[in-house]
């Protein structure tokens, strides 16, 4: 983890409610697709946890959906403003466990990271395939980026005004190696169906970097910090309800 | 030169900047930043009898300049804490360590004492009240005078450590606990550990955190944390370590001008992982520009 003050390249809306900050500076904390910065915002005293989208020397993305008052203010940001944020968060996917041809699913706000992720997988010669699930055709983003880095994409919307209509799980067949990250019901139903994967949580976090147990969960090999010892974990180790 | 040297109870703090329990695990994550050994010393998480998961998620919730929390208490337990991360503490921070410590009945509290007094790296036992007494009807122990002098006294017996009791704000008079406290023998006094606190998440019309109410703290909280120091300092004859919102080495020095022999610093930590590096770093220039020679003069210069 490292305190990194970022300028901000620029902030643009790319579907409804959904935006994408480019931000320069120091990036060398960042190891793996999946981490996250946590960024303080004027006048919040916590700061906000962002997956990292994509990721050079010099430069981050991150995607944001305008959810609170938090992420409201995050529209102000202009090109030129300084904003501190804590990198290098997290655990991320582990790229060295995955079968040739893993299938990426990410949910609404859980897309950013798996492009990251794509890029990765293809650098070392793994093409991946993609499903993206959004509620409907306006909130869709990023579609046309997947397709550019040559990958199968596969679309699903809620109301069917894009892509396949239902949920990422009816684009899969169940025998996949998934990498997925979205909202909870979204995870759950992946879960159930496939065998294997690995799986991007959230939290409300204090900290973001394992100093208040503030995130803490339960899994299979005991409780984890979704902040430090995730926010990716393995298929094996997820408990949905303790038993 | 600023002397910004204090001292709690025969122990030597090369400066009065402590992280608070709860707010800085371990250590592990902040030594990744800075050197620890800076720091005056560290009160580590609070360490109760067994390992515990604490509450259910969510736990945190958003304040105007603070937060609250219902961790709960999660850790690991007395025996993991002194077999694991107390000696992998000793690596990377050279100096004694102030032990939080937790429990739901005074034998609770004994055991996990009686325990961390064999701890080579314990300089002071931090006796938490804030925990309901499930013996005792479940009110938290440290709102009853006579449940804090019976915990400070109970605790006393099993240890030859200096033990600081560590109270909550959440009584109608805290003057009154602290004197229990002295009276039953407590070496000092570290205040305040967390006001309760709520938060509703107004559009789906129900609690933000899952216990509903939990732990307030953060630069919202200084003023009365500041106001309990001063009145608490005034009226006992031990050491007072002050806590809470503390962001700045000028809310160090107010602290310590109402009374506190040492701060601890809290949440600024979850924020800003540097505060107490900064904090620490700041001391000595603002004591040069306010004309403070040596910082323990200041102890409770306020009438
Ligand atoms: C590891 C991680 C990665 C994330 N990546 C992204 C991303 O790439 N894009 C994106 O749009 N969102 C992402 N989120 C969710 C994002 O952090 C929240 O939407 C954001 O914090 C909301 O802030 P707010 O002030 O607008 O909302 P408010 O509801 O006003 O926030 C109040 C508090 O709740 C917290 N909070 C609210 N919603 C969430 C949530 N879903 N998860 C965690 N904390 C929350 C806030 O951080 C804040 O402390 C991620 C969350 C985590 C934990
Ligand atoms: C996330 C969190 C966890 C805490 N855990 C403990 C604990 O285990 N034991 C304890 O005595 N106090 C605990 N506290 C209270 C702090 O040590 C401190 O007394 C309080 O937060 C006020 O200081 P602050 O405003 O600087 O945070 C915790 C506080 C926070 C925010
Ligand atoms: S948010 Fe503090 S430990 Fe995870």
């Amino acid at each position: 983890m490292r305190e990194i003050i970022f300028t901000v390249k620029n902030n643009e809306q790319l579907a409804q409610n959904i935006f994408q900050i480019t931000l320069e500076g120091d990036t060398s904390e960042i190891a793996t697709p999946g981490q996250f910065v946590n960024i303080k915002l004027p006048d919040k005293y916590l700061r906000r946890p962002f997956s990292v989208c994509d990721w050079s020397e010099n430069e981050l993305t991150i995607i944001y959906k305008v959810v609170g008052s938090g992420t409201e203010t995050m529209r102000e940001f202009r090109g030129g403003e300084k904003i501190s944020a804590l990198t290098g968060l997290g655990n991320g996917y582990d790229l060295s466990a995955t079968s040739q041809n893993p299938v990426l699913v990410g949910g609404g706000v859980g897309v950013p990271p798996l492009y990251g992720l794509a890029k990765k997988l293809l650098a070392k010669n793994i093409t991946s395939s993609v499903i993206l699930g959004f509620n409907r055709s306006e909130e869709c983003f990023y579609v046309n980026e997947f397709q550019k880095l040559g990958l199968n994409v596969k679309i699903t919307t809620l109301d069917g005004s894009a892509g396949i209509k239902g949920f990422v799980t009816d684009a899969l067949t169940g025998d996949e190696y998934v990498y997925a990250c979205g909202p909870l019901p979204m995870l759950k139903a992946v879960h159930e169906k496939v065998l294997d994967g690995q799986f991007s949580f959230e939290s409300r976090m204090g900290c973001g970097f394992g100093a208040c147990m503030g995130c803490s969960i339960r899994t299979k090999d005991g409780f984890k910090r979704i902040c430090k010892d995730g926010p990716i974990l393995k298929h094996s180790e997820i408990l949905w309800s303790v038993e | 030169m600023v002397d910004i040297t204090t001292e709690l109870s025969g122990l030597k703090l090369s400066n009065p900047v402590i992280p608070a329990s709860g707010t800085f695990g371990y250590g592990e994550e902040f030594a990744e930043l800075y050197d620890l050994n800076i720091l005056g010393s560290i009160s580590i998480k609070g360490t109760t009898k067994d390992s515990r998961y604490g509450n259910e998620l969510p736990r945190i919730a958003e304040c105007t300049s603070g937060l609250i929390n219902s961790v709960g208490l999660q850790n690991p337990g007395i025996n993991h804490v002194i077999q694991e991360e107390l000696p992998r503490l000793q690596k990377i921070f050279h100096k004694p360590v102030i032990a939080n410590i937790s429990g739901f009945s005074v034998s609770d509290y004994v055991y996990c004492a009686e325990r961390i007094n064999a701890a080579p790296n314990v300089g002071i036992i931090e006796v938490n009240v804030s925990c309901p007494n499930v013996h005792g009807g479940g009110i938290a122990f440290g709102t009853s005078c006579e449940n804090v002098a019976e915990v400070t006294r109970e605790v006393k017996k099993v240890t030859s450590k200096p033990v600081y009791i560590k109270l909550t704000p959440n009584v109608t008079d805290i003057v009154k606990i602290a004197q229990a406290a002295e009276s039953a023998g407590a070496d000092g006094l570290s205040l305040i550990n967390t006001l309760l606190g709520m938060r509703i998440n107004i559009k789906t019309r129900r609690p933000v955190i899952a216990n509903k109410v939990g732990g307030f703290s953060g630069p919202a909280v200084f003023p009365v944390a500041l106001r309990m120091v001063y009145q608490v300092s005034k009226e006992v004859n031990i050491p007072v370590i002050g806590i809470g919102g503390i962001s700045s080495a000028e809310d160090v020095i107010e602290m310590m001008m109402a009374g506190a022999s040492a701060v601890q610093v809290g949440s600024a930590n979850l924020v800003e992982p540097l505060a107490c590096k900064n904090i620490i770093d700041e001391l000595p220039r603002v004591c040069e520009r306010l004309g403070i020679e040596k910082i323990s003069e200041i102890i409770g210069i306020i009438d």
